[in-house]
């Protein structure tokens, strides 16, 4: 068990890759709190890792509201004692282009993605400085390292998040937290459908293209779990600063 | 013994010391059968003392990942022993610390040789075997120095770069093989190879150590550590992962300030 005593935050973690690294976490030992905007979601995924014998705690929070933030960790705390991991994975995605992209829906991919990871972790930090200890993921992608296309604040926001964990990792190095950013490519999770509707392709049509990469398929949810894993584990203990691409090969070429 | 690595067999170059020898001792420690290759006899038979009196498994093969022929003997030995490679670590590697004008044409070719074409000449023979068997994990050892650039390093920093991009190429191409390929990128690691690199300088050691320790994380890497990251790709738990680099640098590429 590579997360025994330790106490995790994940954020958006109701679906997807979030509710597989929480319910990853919690069998690796980890006392896991997962935030998320749906409730009914939230319990159910809590309820999922109860059942399995772990320890978890559903906290209702909008990543991009300031005081949202701070009571999901001060929640944490007084929950657990203690805040020793941080995994900022709420995202949202909507394929647009710049002309095509409504001042809303750039601020909601801006505010979620990238002030989100922001704020929480402008709130967790200093749990972990006291600590003297912590690691913070952050969840980027794929497309926050090359462009794709039809996803104007998607990529701008995910490409944030790159250079925003390499600044925080130079600032807090020092002081014992380590912050190393996490780029799936195409995941099996409710996100990939939703993004083959809202470009109007038919499901099939749209998994063939995701499956042009050397690996030849969609990753799974549990497969970035373990490498979210590897991440804030010790056995990442020398790596900080850095962007690991989990991705089966797409942005090899 | 339980591991992630059981019934695996893994093939490490330059495994008799630092970095791959860590790397030997951990994947036998997660239950692969591991062959270490080498120039070095006696640190690579201590290296399988060690390895054998905790109860692993492994097998020493002299060899010169340089020379092809050394390269085809080295894989039938390990083949013959213990069977399909799973995981190849292309681990053997060298430096030598000079400017271009600096650089003679000798240590450029060996450089070359030593760092990028053993990655050619060992892959060549272990990726069809992998192919055959269904599939098997190649980590490279490319270097931060493969990512950005050194003073005084330049034949160091071809050799590493080229791994980088050769190893996304090997992944395009053996993807559909269920043949996963990745570099790990470490930032200095405190092994004999860095020390040397002090005196190749001309450097105080206690100096260039300091200088080591200028990053986020403050210290140089320890070789367990760098391990434990070559451990991630070649297990199951880097499933999704190829064509990637893996900066292992406590911070040293995050950048300036």
């Amino acid at each position: 068990m590579q997360l025994t005593n330790k106490v995790a935050l994940i954020t958006g973690g109701t679906s997807g890759i979030g509710k597989a690294s929480a319910l990853l976490f919690a069998r690796e030992g980890a006392s896991v709190a997962l935030t998320g905007r749906n409730r009914e979601r939230g319990e159910q995924a809590r309820a999922d890792i109860l059942s399995s014998g772990g320890k978890a705690i559903f906290i209702a929070c909008d990543v991009r509201k300031s005081e949202d933030c701070r009571l999901a960790v001060d929640e944490v705390m007084s929950s657990f004692g203690q805040l020793d991991i941080l995994f900022n994975n709420a995202g949202v995605f909507y394929p647009h282009t710049v002309v095509e992209c409504s001042e809303q829906e750039w601020d909601e991919h801006l505010d979620v993605n990238l002030k989100g990871t922001f704020l929480m972790s402008k709130y967790a930090l200093p749990k972990m400085i006291h600590r003297g200890s912590g690691v913070i993921i952050n969840n980027s992608s794929g497309w926050g390292i090359v462009g794709g296309d039809s996803a104007v604040a998607y990529c701008a926001s995910k490409g944030g998040v790159i250079l925003l964990t390499k600044a925080m990792a130079i600032d807090h190095g020092p002081q014992g937290i380590r912050v190393n950013a996490i780029c799936p490519g195409d995941v099996d999770t409710p996100m990939l459908p939703g993004d083959a509707k809202m470009r109007g392709l038919k499901w099939q049509d749209y998994l063939a293209g995701c499956a042009n990469r050397p690996l030849g398929r969609i990753g799974t949810a549990e497969e970035i779990a373990r490498a979210a894993l590897f991440l804030a584990s010790d056995d990442s203990s020398f790596m900080t600063g850095a962007a690991l691409v989990v991705d089966g090969g797409g942005t090899a070429d | 013994m339980s591991g992630v690595l059981t019934g695996k067999i893994a093939l490490i170059t330059g495994g008799a010391s630092g970095i791959g020898r860590a790397t030997a001792l951990l994947f036998a420690r997660e239950g692969a059968a591991v062959v270490i290759a080498d120039l070095n006899e006696s640190a690579g038979d201590s290296a399988i003392n060690e390895i054998k009196g905790a109860g692993g498994k492994a097998v020493f093969q002299r060899t010169d990942v340089t020379v092809s022929r050394d390269c085809d003997h080295l894989v039938r030995r390990a083949v013959s022993e213990f069977g399909p490679i799973h995981v190849l670590f292309n681990n053997a590697g060298i430096i030598r610390r000079a400017s271009v004008p600096e650089l003679s044409e000798e240590d450029w070719d060996r450089v070359m040789a030593v760092n990028l074409k053993s990655v050619f000449l060992l892959s060549r023979l272990v990726v069809p075997i992998m192919i055959k068997n269904g599939g098997g994990s190649v980590i490279n050892m490319a270097s931060g120095w493969g990512l950005a650039g050194g003073a005084r390093a330049a034949a160091y920093c071809a050799s590493k770069g080229a791994v980088v991009l050769m190893t996304k190429a090997m992944a395009v191409d053996h993807g559909r093989h269920h043949v996963r390929v990745n570099c790990l990128c470490p930032g200095d690691t405190d092994t004999a190879m860095l020390r040397n690199e002090a005196q190749q300088l001309g450097e105080l050691p206690e100096h260039f150590m300091r200088e080591s320790a200028r990053r986020p994380i403050g210290r140089p890497g320890k070789p367990e550590e760098i391990a434990r990251a070559a451990l991630f790709l070649a297990s199951d738990a880097s499933s999704f992962v190829t064509g990637a680099a893996l900066v292992v640098d406590g911070g040293g590429l995050a950048g300036t300030g």
